[in-house]
């Protein structure tokens, strides 16, 4: 029997794996779904490193999944852990390789009907003025010292370099700004893997779209979105900075952790206490890899706005280019949380999974106190994407989480099989949704069919209670990497 | 060395690649499953970092777990050599490394 025969409702979309000692689990398996999405081909994987995270030393509550779960390495994808600040371990592989991987939406006046002619020539400037990745370099090449500035300082050392808006710092998790960042714990390696990729969107599944608002409603509104209304999705992460420090990590656990006696199920799995000297450099080296994704994700949204701004001859501001919110879905954070009727500092793992906090938290800005925290979630390139906001429910059930997009429904290499990237381009383009891809093959991986279906995924989200859905977005350009 | 060209051939044609240049390649590991990974990062890190691509490898020796090797490449050209995608990192998800009938194979799976 897989691990899908173990499940037990518990809930409105809700299961359970229960805790099993015989298999090494510290507490159950929670996963948010519904029979429709738990039956899919590769849940039974996904499920089995559920379990494999319910073993992590000082893990509190559950091992959560959110709907979007899939086969990852080490943890699921959708996977989130909390682990016990003073007992528990931190695990590179619970935020993945593409540490701070994430998503911002900017928002503009601009209605569809003032795009539609100047379409192309708009996404052929977003294509020249944005870096992609291998092949091409990044408009910026930092010195040593700005490099260790912005992984120490985040974005507010960006606006030195006269990179984003002072304004848009309070629309970041953390300010713009993850604490406890120490270069010197980042290795001459990511340094100069970096170096030259500040504002580079990267390639794979990351993307920058122009989409309009098709639906929008409860907060919508006071956030300033409405429908009509043309936004603009920027989807990358820490590029090769993040990738060397989550690689550099995984080798020094695995070297320490016989020392702390815990031999994990899954080599990707490795860990280290968070109290230990391995765990607390790793974690300083993860918020350097964070500050330096959140700067790139900021340095690619100026030259967003500087592509629109001579695209319409007009100014980024009366164009009302402000960034609606910019969120990190590959991250581990302290937060405090209720375990049982204390609060409690907890390390939480968000592996594919969005922070999803309501207003009435700390680390959410005040500007956003009654309507939550915006929450985006890119779908893919055919269908549409969602904004929602975070809900005083999500920290009772997943530690104020949600999910973090459709997840796949098809490897890459299926969907390389089965769907020619010159054609998906045509067929996108004869739905109305211009494209422009660095390889024609590697648009057929991020092709719509390889994905579940995003509206689903959202949906479950909602009647968890996990997060609000508040707007609905479809791409009318897409710039893949 | 097979899985160096493997890994190469993920991110762009090796037979686009002219061997005009001879680069040293150093790993080491904690055991063998460890000493492929960090070889092909070695690789990839010049690849990134370094800007050469490759289109040959050879090992001049393994001892214990250490490896000594080399790359034929050039600078890469994004206008001649047409990059299929960017590797994140060799993993350690289900990798497997058999010795049998006087050879290896190995499985891996990279983050792209």
């Amino acid at each position: 029997m897989g691990f899908s025969g173990l499940l037990r409702e518990i809930g409105e979309y809700t299961w359970e794996i229960p805790r099993d000692p015989a298999r090494g689990m510290r507490v159950p398996g929670v996963i948010f779904g519904d029979r429709g999405l738990l039956e899919k081909s590769d849940t039974d994987n996904a499920l089995q490193q559920v379990v494999n995270v319910a073993c992590l030393p000082g893990i509190v509550k559950a091992s959560l999944a959110m709907p979007d779960i899939h086969w990852g390495y080490g943890f699921p994808i959708g996977g989130v852990a909390a682990t016990a600040v003073e007992e528990g371990v931190v695990s590179p592989g619970g935020v993945g390789y593409d540490i701070s991987c994430g998503v911002r939406l900017i928002k503009t006046s601009l209605s569809r009907g003032d795009v539609r002619k100047r379409l192309e020539r708009l996404l052929d400037m977003l294509e020249a003025g944005i870096p992609k990745g291998l092949g091409s370099s990044g408009r910026i090449s930092l010195e040593r010292r700005e490099i260790e500035a912005l992984l120490t300082g985040g974005a507010r050392e960006l606006l030195r370099l006269g990179i984003g808006w002072e304004e848009d710092l309070d629309r970041m998790e953390e300010g713009g700004c993850y604490p406890g960042a120490d270069p010197g714990k980042v290795s001459e390696r990511a340094m100069k893997r970096g170096r030259n990729q500040l504002g580079t969107l990267g390639s794979g599944n990351h993307f920058i779209e122009i989409q309009v608002v098709d639906r929008a409603g409860g907060a919508a509104e006071r956030l300033g979105l409405y429908e009509g209304q043309v936004v603009v999705m920027v989807h990358s992460g820490s590029r090769g900075l993040g990738h060397q420090v989550c690689a550099d990590y995984i080798e020094v656990m695995g070297a320490a952790l016989s020392g702390y006696g815990y031999e994990p199920p899954d080599r990707q799995l490795v860990c280290a206490p968070i109290r230990s000297p391995e765990g607390r450099d790793y974690l300083a080296a993860m918020a350097c890899a964070a500050n330096f994704a959140m700067c790139n994700r900021e340095a690619m949204t100026h030259w967003v706005r500087e592509a629109f701004e001579r695209a319409f001859g007009s100014g980024t501001r009366k164009l009302g280019m402000e960034l609606l919110y910019d969120v990190s879905h590959n991250l581990a954070k302290i937060e405090e949380h209720h375990v049982g009727e204390k609060k409690t500092p907890l390390l939480v793992h968000r592996k594919g999974a969005t922070r999803s906090f309501p207003g009435n938290r700390p680390e959410v800005a005040d500007i956003f106190e009654e309507t939550g925290q915006p929450v985006i979630i890119p779908g893919d390139m055919g269908s549409c994407s969602f904004v929602l906001v975070g809900t005083e429910e999500s920290l009772q059930k997943s530690f104020g989480s949600t999910c973090h997009g459709a997840g796949r429904a098809m490897s890459r290499k299926a969907a390389k099989k089965r769907i020619r990237g010159d054609r998906l381009k045509e067929r996108l383009e004869e739905e109305g949704i211009l494209v422009r891809a660095g390889h024609l093959p590697g648009l057929a991986e991020e092709a719509p069919e390889a994905y579940k279906d995003v509206e689903e995924i959202v949906k479950i989200c909602e009647g968890a209670g996990l997060s609000r859905r508040i707007a609905r977005t479809r791409p009318i350009a897409v710039l893949k990497g | 060395m097979n899985c160096a060209r493997g890994m190469m051939s993920l991110v762009l044609d090796p037979e686009s690649v002219r061997l005009l240049e001879r680069i040293e390649i150093k790993a080491a590991g904690r055991d063998m499953e460890s000493l492929l990974v960090s070889w092909l990062e070695e690789i990839l890190y010049r690849v990134e970092a370094g800007g050469t691509v490759f289109g040959e490898f050879g090992i001049e020796g393994i001892e214990g777990t250490v490896a000594s090797g080399w790359g034929w490449g050039e600078p890469l050209d994004p206008r001649k050599h047409d990059i299929r995608l960017e590797i994140k990192a060799p993993t350690y998800h289900m990798l497997e490394l058999k010795e049998g009938e006087g050879r290896w194979t190995a499985r891996i799976i990279f983050d792209v």
